[in-house]
């Protein structure tokens, strides 16, 4: 059986280390944090805030505290805020030691594809440019084929991307990739799923 | 020098003209200017270009500005949340240039630091970068992005002093200590106004020499996407 979508975000979850400061991406990303387990853990929301809370109680909500997702949120015994500048300087100094986002395309490079389609409603890249230009680690979560079950792995993107080699790891449904010299790396796949299935599902290359 | 007026209205006296440029402070609807924003509605300036990482609603925010046609571009990251927005530009009356979300704020503090141009990793190999002067450093490619030198300033803050030091409250902070920086002339609405000597200096957020006039008022504070949980049985 291919990882569902809380099973894809516990495999996720297994990427973070305690102590470290993390950015989580809107969808499946989010969903991470409720795998963390006793892991040290601090979440960025990238308008500035580290230390991010669960969603309030109801009644208890704050309009002056929200997410990156204009949700509103809670503050934690560690939280601290600072300016979208300052945000943004820890992203883009390299201070953020992971993001677990989603993606429409990854190629076998690292090029990453999530913010626009062409001819589409373009909506904007918000912080998403500069997450994967700055932080330590990229790792892509998402389904391994699109509604028509289509690759979104490719040998090249043919969405106009978001960053250009930036993608470390991707997990999906099938399994875990890493982006290797001239192609994937199989790392893991889910319990069920063979290389075959893998292979068949996968327009990149595998090495 | 006076810097607490009436109203926002008031706030604004002078300062406004036609085709002029504004930096906005706000994430979402969350620390946005609303009593500013009214107050320009009010005033009927035309062609403005506005930096603001987003464009509020229909209804509330800077949404107000699009309705009544007074926004020529807008400098934005994100503008998925509004419909008379994307009309706007699909029809071609509204011009857009993205900017990604850290690059719009550095822009925007670098402007207030007087720095005319910076170098950034962010955007390399996409649109983002089709026309920017790059240069390598240590064998990284990165991108030359330009300061964010505005007319004007239009930030929200939690309490100010009759100095103009300004403290935020949580998340409502997000642009606007770097909106408040790039412009000419800043002007801050507030919740509250206390005077000199009842704020700690050392929890300033923004110090007054940043800040030419200030305004106290009711703001409605919207929330955008209530998200709450169920508290569990005991």
């Amino acid at each position: 059986m291919p990882w569902d979508r809380n099973q894809m975000a516990e495999r996720a979850a297994q990427e973070l280390e305690d102590g470290m400061y993390v950015n989580l991406g809107i969808g499946i990303p989010t969903l991470v944090a409720n795998y963390v387990g006793d892991k040290d853990i601090t979440l960025q929301s990238e308008n500035g805030m580290l230390g991010m809370g669960p969603f309030p109680y109801e009644g208890e909500e704050d309009p002056d505290l929200i997410n990156a997702g204009k949700q509103t949120i809670t503050e934690l015994a560690r939280t601290s805020y600072f300016d979208s500048a300052q945000s943004f300087g820890m992203i883009r100094g390299g201070k953020i030691a992971a993001a677990i986002l989603g993606a429409m395309e990854v190629a076998e490079n690292g090029d990453l594809a999530n913010w626009m389609i062409p001819g589409k409603l373009v909506k904007g890249m918000g912080g998403a440019m500069d997450l994967v230009a700055g932080v330590g680690r990229v790792i892509v979560v998402m389904d391994h084929t699109n509604k028509k079950g289509e690759s979104k792995i490719l040998k090249s993107c043919t969405l106009p991307l978001t960053g250009k080699g930036v993608v470390d790891r991707i997990i999906t449904n099938l399994g875990v990739l890493d982006v290797a010299h001239k192609g994937l790396h199989v790392v893991e796949l889910a319990p069920g799923v063979t290389r075959a299935d893998l292979e068949a599902a996968t327009e990149a290359t595998l090495v | 020098m006076k810097k607490v007026y009436g109203s926002a209205s008031e706030a604004l006296d002078g300062l406004l003209f036609d085709g002029m440029f504004i930096a906005a402070g706000g994430f979402g609807l969350c620390g946005i200017p609303e009593l500013l924003i009214d107050a320009i509605k009010d005033a009927g300036t035309k062609d403005i270009t506005i930096a603001s990482n987003n464009c509020g609603v229909d209804d509330f925010g800077l949404g107000v500005l699009l309705q009544t046609k007074q926004i020529k571009k807008m400098l934005s990251s994100y503008v998925g949340e509004n419909a008379e927005f994307m009309r706007q530009y699909l029809s071609g009356e509204l011009e857009l240039e993205f900017n990604p979300q850290g690059t719009l704020a550095e822009r925007m503090r670098a402007g207030g630091c007087g720095i005319p141009g910076f170098y950034t990793k962010t955007g390399v190999g996409t649109v983002i970068a089709e026309g920017k002067e790059s240069k390598m450093f240590n064998g990284e490619e990165f991108i030359l992005e330009e300061g964010i030198f505005a007319d004007l300033s239009i930030v929200k803050a939690w309490k100010a002093d009759d100095t103009g030091n300004l403290i935020f409250r949580k998340t409502a902070r997000n642009f606007n200590p770097p909106a408040a920086m790039c412009g000419k002339v800043c002007v801050a609405e507030v919740e509250e106004i206390v005077p000199r000597g009842s704020l700690d200096p050392d929890c300033i957020h923004l110090p007054g020499i940043y800040v030419h006039r200030l305004v106290q008022g009711a703001h409605e504070k919207r929330i955008e996407q209530r998200t709450v949980r169920t508290r569990e049985e005991a």
